[in-house]
This record gives structure tokens, sequence and C-alpha cells, in this order.
């Protein structure tokens, strides 16, 4: 047993039970669930600023040095699909984006590169999301995605529909990849999360529209190399004319950060989550049980061993 | 000296207006050097801008042809072209030299009158080809721009293999044919006569030249003959790229001199200076009118007002289509207001297709029929309208594309979704796609329940809310026809308003799993 790791529970306890003694049965029986049982799968945290959430989630998963190694290159892929602003919640909150990456950093990794492969003018995406300006700040490596010729051809063996995909050579170079998606109605797909994220490390998607959007989704997540860590930014969510939005009242905040290494089991959770807001049963959302077919996570996350935390 | 000032000023100007029609990046600011487009003679005349207008009518009367020799681009391009072709490497006996031709008047205001009658007419199409600025914005626009794109992608591709991230690839993309042709054939007509003769161009077809070479004989300051000094050795004839000096009877045309100076540094006795008129010792022969001309003036002018109005309202020939999925009504960008204003505005300048950084307009062909030739029209093959953009109706200098704040352009409605149902995939392969809908910006294309398979949504088009950005269009998958496009508006429309729903202040204090 890691001492820290018990010293920690043990004061986060004791803090919660004295600060909110209403649920603090709850909590005490989950915080002690998660020190005898398994490892944690996911992380949820409530109601604080995106990057005070971060910090809590990944010291509660282990620390980024678990994921990221020293010398490491890594990809950071937010959603930054459209010339959103972000209080539009178009694309992942870059306060999230930022501490990511510092945390990246400070676990050692050698670069951080940072892409989408936008829907709107990439230039306008990548300056008006406020990304572009956060990730460089951070000592991120910003880089194009708008044209074929940074992506390469690999092949998806496992994919149902979709045999093969040109992906960014960004993440077909890096060591590790973090998924850093937005929670968002989607008008195609019905949910936008971690899975969905994906079609912006592809050039042509066109192709999952003509062809099986839920089934394709599902297929691109088979990629042989997987994200470590899927962070689901809900801190605003777009609830309907998703993805993009078309003005404010489509925006909700929601103060929430999702995240795990089972990107089937967090993007049910979120669906979840979601559902508190606009009711989206999770069969609409076609593409987890596709997911879950292709093994690549579970929609079963009640036999999971999911932190809650509340801040 | 003179000669030094404006070889300084024309090369500065030229290279920053070359530029602004090069630079895809925008490093340089649309707020901060759209008066490079704007201080243009044909333009500014179309804007109805005064003050430049103004301005520029002043510094003739007081200065001579300072535009053209300074201003206009395309005037300095031949200066460029001139230089090279006086260089003792294209010549192995001797240096070219320049001699006097006597003015071709006749030809000069039969080019403009034509070109203000077409105008009037409504076909602008002429000034177009003929305004020397508009003529090279589309020769940069057309040959000189995918070069640099193409240089920008070398550096690009050096620059990326060692991690330098401050180049990005850009697509050259051929967007019209004829505009390439246009553009090319202007170029070479024009920089053969410079290399033949100079400012021949500016003398014969250019319209701008004409009025301001009519104006400039009577400007204040003129270059003039001291004829106490005058040797009579030619030598400044030799020099004037307009032609303009006869030196047998002592007399400059100053209708075509452009204010180039070269003269003035190329006469060793000092004869020629560039001065007020002093007093009666001036000019022994003062030119006569010439009545010929003034009865064609008078003609043209006449003409041009019996001119029935309806050809001005001639209907745009409409364009074929034998499908329904071609489109039949062209769209032009965003502040044009109406077809018809666009095409009476627009000079073809192709300033908006230069700064659009979506890649969305292009030189039309024949699709508003023979009178939008080259003027802008919107294709959605390579991207969409930014629904926040609003750079082509700021740059535009001759107000063809009316200034529209970001909130006029949300309302602003160029065109109408269609949606064809017969191809769309969600029908023929009965899978959901929904890439429409993720991409309109009003959602007046919605996903509905689709009556025909259960758990399959089908588009839903709302024309009214549409802005005809052309995102459905660009996004479609279907093959060779897409699913879902857009119809132009003949006349601009503001789209209704779609209904927002209250925000409400929804609290969310569970995980909900």
């Amino acid at each position: 047993m890691d001492r820290r790791f018990f010293l920690r529970a043990l004061v986060l306890t004791g803090a919660t039970v004295t600060a909110k003694a209403s649920d603090g049965l709850e909590i005490l029986s989950q915080t002690l669930d998660s020190v005898t049982a398994s490892p944690i799968d996911i992380v949820a945290v409530l109601g604080g600023e995106p990057e005070v959430m971060f910090k809590r989630a990944i010291t509660e998963m282990g620390g980024m040095g678990k994921f990221i190694k020293k010398g490491a290159r890594v990809v950071v892929k937010p959603n930054i699909g459209w010339d959103k602003v972000p209080s539009l919640a178009g694309n992942t909150n870059p306060k999230l984006i930022t501490e990511i990456i510092r945390q990246c950093f400070a676990a050692g990794a050698k670069e951080v590169t940072v892409f989408d492969h936008t829907c709107d003018d990439w230039v306008k995406c990548y300056k008006n999301s406020g990304i572009e300006t956060a990730a460089k700040a951070a000592g991120a490596t910003v880089v194009p995605a708008h044209e074929e010729s940074y992506y390469k051809e690999v092949s998806l063996p496992q994919g149902v529909t979709l045999k093969s995909a040109k992906i960014h050579e960004a993440i077909v170079n890096c060591d590790a990849w973090i998924n850093v998606p937005v929670l968002k109605h989607h008008g195609g797909a019905n949910m936008s999360i971690s899975m969905k994220n994906y079609m912006g490390i592809v050039w042509d998607r066109r192709i999952f529209h003509s062809s099986g959007l839920q089934q394709c989704i599902a297929d691109i997540c088979t990629y042989s190399k997987k994200p470590v860590l899927n962070v689901v930014d809900a801190y605003r969510i777009v609830k309907t004319n998703g993805p993009q939005g078309r003005s404010a009242s489509d925006v909700v905040l929601t103060k929430g950060l999702f995240v795990s290494q089972d990107i089937v089991a967090v993007d049910t959770v979120a669906t979840k989550f979601f559902s508190q807001v606009r009711d989206m049963p999770l069969d609409h959302v076609g593409h987890l049980a596709n997911g879950q077919k292709l093994k690549l996570g579970t929609m079963d996350v009640d036999k999971l061993n999911i932190k809650r935390i509340k801040i | 000296m003179l000669k030094k000032l404006r070889i300084a000023i024309s090369t500065l100007l030229l290279g920053l207006v070359t530029f602004y029609f090069l630079d895809f990046a925008s490093l340089l600011p649309d707020h901060s050097f759209g008066w490079l487009a704007k201080i243009q003679f044909v333009p500014a005349l179309l804007a109805l801008n005064g003050v430049v207008v103004a301005v520029i009518i002043i510094l003739t009367v007081l200065f001579g042809r300072i535009y053209c020799s300074s201003v206009c681009p395309m005037g300095i391009f031949q200066d460029i072209v001139a230089w090279f072709s006086r260089r003792k490497i294209f010549h192995k006996k001797r240096k070219k030299r320049y001699k006097y031709h006597p003015a071709k008047n006749i030809l000069r205001w039969s080019v403009l009158g034509i070109t203000v009658l077409a105008f009037i007419g409504g076909f602008t199409v002429l000034l177009g080809l003929i305004d020397p600025y508009s003529a090279y914005g589309r020769a940069v626009t057309a040959l000189f721009r995918p070069v640099y794109m193409e240089g920008n992608n070398l550096l690009e591709s050096i620059f990326t293999r060692f991690n330098n991230y401050s180049f990005y690839k850009v697509e050259i993309v051929l967007l019209s044919l004829s505009a390439l042709i246009v553009g090319a054939a202007t170029l070479l007509i024009i920089g053969y006569l410079a290399w033949k003769q100079g400012r021949t161009y500016c003398n014969t077809i250019c319209p701008v030249g004409t009025v301001l070479g009519f104006l400039s004989r009577f400007s204040l300051f003129k270059v003039k003959i001291n004829l106490s000094a005058c040797t009579n050795c030619g030598s400044c004839a030799m020099v004037c790229k307009a032609s303009c000096i006869d030196v047998k009877n002592h007399q400059i045309d100053y209708s075509r001199c452009v204010d180039c100076f070269n003269c003035l540094e190329s006469c060793s006795t000092h004869a020629l200076g560039y001065r007020l008129p002093v007093g009666s010792k001036e000019n022994p022969t003062k030119s006569q009118p010439d009545p010929q001309k003034r009865r064609f003036l008078l003609t043209g002018l006449a003409t041009a007002f019996t001119i029935p109005a309806a050809l001005a309202k001639d209907k745009l020939a409409a364009a074929t289509g034998d499908s329904n999925h071609i489109r039949k009504n062209p769209i032009c960008p965003p502040g044009a207001q109406s077809m018809e204003h666009l095409s009476k505005h627009c000079t073809a300048c192709h300033l908006c297709i230069s700064r659009c950084p979506s890649k969305v307009i292009k030189p039309a062909f024949l699709e508003y029929g023979l009178k939008g030739f080259m003027q802008p029209t919107m294709t959605y093959e390579k991207g969409f309208c930014n629904y926040n953009c609003t750079i082509c109706s700021e740059v535009c200098p001759s107000k063809a594309l009316s200034p529209l704040t970001q909130e006029e352009k949300h309302k602003t409605q160029i065109g109408r979704v269609t949606f064809h149902e017969e191809i769309c995939v969600v029908h023929t392969e009965g899978t959901n796609c929904g890439a429409c809908a993720e991409h309109c910006p009003t959602q007046a294309v919605t996903m509905i329940p689709y009556a025909k398979k259960e758990g399959l949504t089908i588009p839903f088009i709302n024309p009214e809310i549409c802005v005809g950005c052309g995102g459905c269009e660009y996004i479609c998958p279907v093959r060779p026809y897409r699913a879902i496009h857009v119809e132009g508006n003949d006349v601009h429309q503001q789209r209704k308003e779609f209904k927002e729903e209250k925000k409400k202040e929804v609290v969310i204090d569970d995980f909900g799993f």
C-alpha cells in the first residue's frame, strides 16, 4: 500500500467530512473503496475551474508521470473545430489545455505538440479558440493540420467499415498522446466526446459521413496508438445545435471534468452527465456500443471504480 | 532629385500594393493597409469616394500626372519593363532611345468614350478590363500569387524539417482558367508595349491616362523648355518614355507627360525645368482647341444619355444546367447587395479573391453573363464562407462590396439552401451522416428523424434562416453532385431571425452516473 496515497486519502476524507457533513458517509465509503479496491478507472470532478479540476483529477489518477515518460514526445489533441470564442464552448477550454501541457512538461516531456483538423478556417479557429496562444505560452508547439500532406496512411485491421485512414503525422510520430475533447451535442453523431474527437486527427472525414458515421467513429478508435488519457472538458457544454452552437443560449456552464483511459467508459459517463441537461439515451450514441463491440472499452460503468470529487 | 523622389515613392507603393495582393497569410492587416487599393482612381470613382478623387484631381491640376507616375501600379510596372528594355545587355549595338510621336488623340478619346458608354449601359466589365489598377490586381492574383505561394511551400518544407513551424503549407488552386488567360494576356500586351515604346498603354488605351492627361494640360507645375539654353540636342526626347517632347518645335505634350522627370537629368545645359509658368514669356504658341475632338465628345455624351435604360436592366443570361443539382443562380459575395450592384461597380481587381482567407471567391466566367466576366462569384469547392468573416466587404476599393459589420454579415442572406433527398446518403445508403447540419452556423439545416428508416436522421432545411455560406455544400460527401447546395439570391436578403431559446440557468450539482 502506498503510504502517501493512503495519507492523502485520509486527509481528503477528513476535509470533505468536515466541510460537508451530509455527504460525508457516501464520500467516505467511496474513498475507502478506492483505497482498498482496484485502481481508479474514471475520475469525475465537479464544480471547479478547468485547471483546478484537472489538477485534482490527475493527482487521483496517480500523477502525470504515470502516463508521460521522461523525454517523451507528447501530443495534446483538443477540439479546435470551430471559429468560436471560449465562452461559446465550441472548442476545448484553453485553460485546461494550458494545465495539461504544463503537467506534461513537469513530468519530463521533451516536447508537446498541439493541433486539430478544424472545420472552420484553421487560422481563425486556432486564434479565436484561445488555444494557440495558451498552448504556445505553455511552451507547446502548435502545428497546422489543414493540408493532406501532413497526414500519413495507417491501416485499421480491426475496423468494420473503415479499413484505413490518413492520420496526422504528429500522432503517428509521437510517444504518447492525450485526447482532450469538449462535451457537446452533435447533430450527426448525437454526442461529440472522446471518440468523436478522433475525427480531428484524420484527413478525409467525408468518408465517415458517407459510409456510416457511428461505425466509422468506432473504427478509427481502433488505431493501434491509443491515447494515454482521455480528458473530457465539461466546463461549458453545447447542449443544443451542436457541434457548433449558434448562440450563447446553446451553452450551459456545468463545471465538470472526466478523466479515464477507457474511452468508451468516459464517453458513457459524459453522456449520462449530459443527460441531466438534455435527455440523451445511450443507444442514440451509436458509436459507444460499436466501440464496446470492438473491445475499446466498456459501457457498463456501474462495474467500474469511479472516483467522484466535488470541489 | 525629383526623379529620385519619384522612383522612391513608386517603388514603395508598387512593392506594398503587390505584396498586399500576394499576402495570403494576412501579414499586412486589412485595417491598416486597405488604403493601398482605396487610393486608386477608378475604384475611388466607382465608390464615390470624393476625397480620393478630389485629391487625385487636385494633385493633377497642380503637378501633372503624379498618379500615373507614382501611384498606378500598372504604370510603375511599365516603367520597370522599360528600364530593363534599355539595359545594354539587351542591345548589342547601342542603347535604346525613345523618340517623339504625335499624340493618338482620336484613339484615346474613342476608347474613353466607348468605355464610358459601356459603363452607362451597365457593362462595367470593359472599364474593369482596361483600368490599370484592376488589370494589375488580376495579373498579380492569377500569375504572381501562385508563385509566391509555391515559394512559401518550399520554405515550409525546409523549415518544417527542422521542426520550425513559422511557415505553413498552402494549397495552390487554379480557380479560373479564364482569369489566368486574361491576366497573362494583359501583362504580355502591356509589357510588350512598354518594352517597345515606354508608356504607350497609358497614352493610348488607358482611360485614366486620358482623363488625367486632359487635366494635366492645365496643371500649374510643368516641365518647361528654356529656349535660350536649349541647344536642340534632343537628348531629352531620347529618354522620354511618353514620347511627348517635340524637340524640333520645342513643344511638350502635357497630356502625355507622366512626370517621370527623366528629361530633367538628361539635359546637359539645364534647359529643362519643372516649374510654374512664368508670366507672359510663357508658351510662344498656345495650342488651339481641337474642333474634331469637341464634336466627338459632344456626340458621345449625347448618345450616352439616350441609350435606353432598358439595356442596363438586361436580364442576366440564365446559365444552362440540365441537372437539378447544379447551381443555377450564381452567388455574389457578401456586401454585394445585388447582382446588379456588383456588376455596375466592380472592376474585377480581384482583391477580394486575394484576401479571402477561406478561398471561396473566384472570378466568374459567364456565370453572371458577359456583363459580369471576371467579377467575383462564390464557389464552395475548396471551402465555405466563414460566418464571422467580413474581409472581402472591407477591402473592396470600389464599394462593389460595401463594408459589413459582423452583425450585418450574420443577418445577410447571399443565397438559400436547397436539398435533394433523392441523392442524400441517408436515403441512398441508409446511414447517418449529418455533415451538413454540423457545418451550418444558423441551423438552417438540422437533422430530423427519417420517416423511411427507423433510427436515421435526415437533413431538414429552413431556407428562411440560411445565410448561404455553403458550409453544407462544401462538406456534403455526395459526388458528383452534392445532395445539398446553395442557390444565389439576385438581391441579397435579410435572413429571418431564428427563435432563440431563452437561456435557462441550469445548475448541475450531480454527476448523473
